[in-house]
């Protein structure tokens, strides 16, 4: 994207603060969720500003950050690799099963 | 510090029921933190679209709403005591600066970053000993305040705190301008803690949390206390600074301009 | 790594319900019957139900050896294009651009109304414009968040708009010179913004489509505070009625402005719509505006500065001025009346908060550089 890469070179160029990624858990019981991302030089700025930027309306009662760059992704390229194999595994699924009348419980 | 303050709570358990009915005291008592979060509220509020990052003007901005928050409520409760019909608006707009009863830290000039943060940490760490025991004083009505106002300063605490050791702790000109700024600021605590018997809560009782507080982010930091003997006061009687009279103009121009208006 | 959006921002909403949400509340009580928000609130709610059925019906196969015809299926099938997925780089150009612009303006916009927070005439309208235009902040976040997954960063969008080299919304060079303003702001400005902002809820590129989503649920708030002000002002006394229609008189045309040239102008169009990145014309939006602001004015009691408004029983819609296209492209030149204090405050915000970003950065550094025996941490989920 060199075309979106010329700093105008402000004064005071501190290197970027690094980007975080937010997860909220939105109410007791519920997993945590990724609600989006933020800046920020260290670990608990990155907390503190996730809190005001996104849990200003009660949205969570606990929150993670996770520096982007820790994250390991699969790439679309990988999708079929990864994900298709799970299609034709069908009796890993409970509707697999054809319940005998009269059976309860299962 | 919580733990402090709960001490200072249980070790004063009296304190607030020793005022006597009603009364001026009280009022005056319940107008200086009123006034206290009011003046902080301004401050902070005038660093909306200035903040030196995106996610701080966010921050500060939430920060002037608690005390805003605070200050509505207790300007309402002071408006009760005194039974004169005045309401929240009432008294913060139509009030000269000699009736404001806020201690001078607060209205002292924003500054750079640095001295606000300074300002910040040192009104954070009497706010919090303060609605700490407020929370279990005999007034309903104020220990209501106080506990949601505690959580809220406990918050403006770590904030300032945060800030303080990354500007003390961080690069040299940093480092600089925070001990400037904690030099500049710290004669006006003073004020903060200075004894006063005969109040609902005698200030100097807050004292002890305020300074071990204080003293370990100021050492975490890397920052001193400077040696002054100088110890400006005056706001509680309504002496100010040269600078609230121009804050509150800009404060109440428009609704001084409109006398009567509902808006 | 950006990606993670895959998981879906609001994919799993966090179930925020906007009218009980803490702030609602304030100020919520007395606002006049009027459904237009609580429509257009349920258009974005629409979207979103349209965006997880879409997640629903899911997609076998991937790119493979055509992925452009992937793309194009991807779009025409209403699905979103996630941040790895391959795109076409005019695609990919465009879409930076816009949501660049649209962070942009959410920071610039602030302040035209943190103009007015220090004077607020009462303590409510106080809290109230300064939750406000935190969310502004907060919106611009959220966008630059977005762009952040196309590959650029934010520091060098945040460049690009210091050096000039990208816009935001013109209409944040005016000056707001009356608190009247700061409702017709919410009622106009923010009306605007919302027409243009809801259909983007539908985006083709799910990580704008989801932050469009958010932004547009808080936004809700926004416009009901502006008109709540109006109300208030065009009901109170004499001076505070003139001074509501003075601001609606110079906030009209600029509002209307806001939807960008005509469609027989406008040079983005086309190519975004094919792409669903737009979905309707700058003409339609204006149009659908105009409608919709015509029975908010009669309920307020203020007159729409046009002479020449008037319904239209053929088109089933009002007939109105355009407001002046040439002050539009001199505004967006630069030329508008606040353009160069808007950009300056925002440069100096930046140039003098740079100490304390530059300490920031050395603390943490310091900090890791301390590496501390590794901290029993306890196991997270």
């Amino acid at each position: 994207m060199s075309e979106y890469s010329e700093p105008t070179g402000q004064p005071g160029g501190a290197p970027p603060a690094p980007l975080w990624e937010v997860f909220v858990r939105a109410r007791r019981g519920l997993a945590h969720t990724h609600v989006g991302s933020l800046h920020a030089a260290d670990a608990e700025l990155a907390l503190r500003n996730a809190r005001d930027l996104y849990t200003r309306r009660q949205e969570g009662v606990s929150i993670w950050v996770l520096p982007a760059a820790a994250i390991t992704a699969s790439s679309p390229d990988e999708k079929d690799a990864f994900f298709d194999p799970a299609a034709d595994k069908v009796y890993r699924h409970p509707t697999f099963y054809e319940v005998p009348e009269g059976a309860a419980h299962l | 510090m919580t733990a402090h303050a709960e001490q200072t709570a249980q070790a004063v358990p009296g304190a607030v029921q020793a005022v006597p009915e009603a009364g001026t005291d009280r009022f005056d008592f319940v107008l200086g933190l009123a006034d206290d979060a009011l003046v902080a509220a301004q401050r902070l509020a005038q660093w909306c679209t200035h903040g030196p990052e995106m996610e701080e003007d966010i921050a500060l901005a939430n920060i002037a709403l608690d005390q805003l928050g605070a200050a509505r409520l207790l300007l309402t409760y002071a408006g009760e005591l005194e039974g004169a019909g005045r309401d929240e608006d009432a008294l913060a707009y139509r009030r000269d600066d000699r009736e404001f009863r806020n201690c001078l830290l607060v209205e002292l000039p924003n500054g750079d970053f640095a001295l606000t943060m300074a300002k910040l940490l040192f009104l954070a760490a009497y706010q919090v000993p303060l609605y700490t025991v407020l929370a279990s004083c005999g007034d309903e009505r104020l220990a209501e305040i106080g506990a949601k106002a505690r959580k809220e300063s406990a918050y403006h605490l770590d904030h300032a705190s945060l800030w303080v050791r990354r500007l003390g702790d961080g690069t040299d000109e940093s480092h600089r301008r925070m001990q400037a700024a904690v030099d500049e600021v710290w004669p006006y605590t003073h004020e903060l803690l200075a004894p006063d018997p005969t109040a609902p809560i005698d200030p100097a009782t807050l004292r002890v949390d305020f300074d071990s507080v204080v003293s370990g982010v100021l050492a975490e930091a890397t920052l001193t206390v400077p040696e002054t003997a100088w110890k400006p006061d005056g706001g509680r009687s309504g002496v100010h600074t040269e600078h609230l009279s121009y804050l509150l103009a800009e404060l109440q121009v428009l609704h001084r301009a409109h006398p009567g208006a509902s808006w | 790594m950006r990606d993670l959006l895959l998981a879906g921002n609001l994919l799993h909403p966090l179930e925020i319900d906007v009218l009980s949400c803490n702030t609602w509340g304030m100020y919520g009580n007395d606002f006049p019957a009027d459904d237009t928000a609580g429509g257009l609130l349920g258009e974005v709610e629409a979207a979103e139900m349209a965006l997880r059925a879409a997640a629903e019906r899911g997609r076998h196969g991937s790119a493979g050896a055509d992925p452009a015809a992937y793309f194009a299926e991807v779009v025409a099938a209403d699905q979103k294009v996630e941040p790895r997925d391959w795109m076409p780089e005019a695609y990919r150009a465009t879409l930076i651009r816009q949501i660049a612009q649209h962070a942009h303006s959410e920071i610039i916009g602030m302040q035209p109304e943190g103009n007015w927070i220090t004077r607020a005439p009462s303590l409510k309208r106080k809290a109230i414009l300064l939750a406000k235009v935190q969310d502004e902040a907060g919106h611009g976040l959220y966008l630059y968040a977005a762009a952040e997954t196309l590959g650029v960063s934010r520091d060098e969008l945040v460049d690009l708009l210091l050096a000039g080299r990208q816009k935001y919304s013109s209409i944040f060079n005016y000056p707001t010179l009356s608190w009247a303003d700061m409702g017709t702001i919410g009622w106009l400005v923010d009306g605007a913004a919302i027409v243009n902002q809801v259909p983007l809820c539908r985006c083709s590129y799910g990580p704008y489509a989801r932050a469009m989503i958010r932004i547009c649920k808080e936004e809700s708030f926004h416009q009901r505070q502006g008109y709540e002000i109006l109300h208030t002002l065009a009901h109170g006394t004499p001076a505070q009625r003139e001074m509501a229609q003075d601001s609606v008189n110079r906030w009209w045309y600029p509002s209307l402005a806001m939807f960008g040239p005509p469609d027989t102008d406008s040079t983005h169009s086309a190519q975004s719509m094919a792409w669903k990145i737009k979905r309707f014309s700058n003409d339609e939006l204006r149009q659908r505006f105009v409608d919709m602001c015509v029975g908010q004015a009669e309920v307020l009691g203020l007159t729409l500065p046009d002479p020449a408004l008037r319904w239209n029983d053929e088109r089933g819609a009002y007939d109105f001025t355009q407001p002046d296209y040439a002050e539009l492209m001199r505004v967006i030149k630069g030329a508008g009346p606040c353009n160069r204090q808007r950009m300056e405050h925002r440069r100096r915000a930046h140039r003098e908060g740079a100490w304390v970003r530059a300490a920031a950065a050395a603390y943490a550094a310091k900090q890791a550089n301390k590496k501390e025996p590794a901290k029993q941490k306890e196991k997270v989920a």
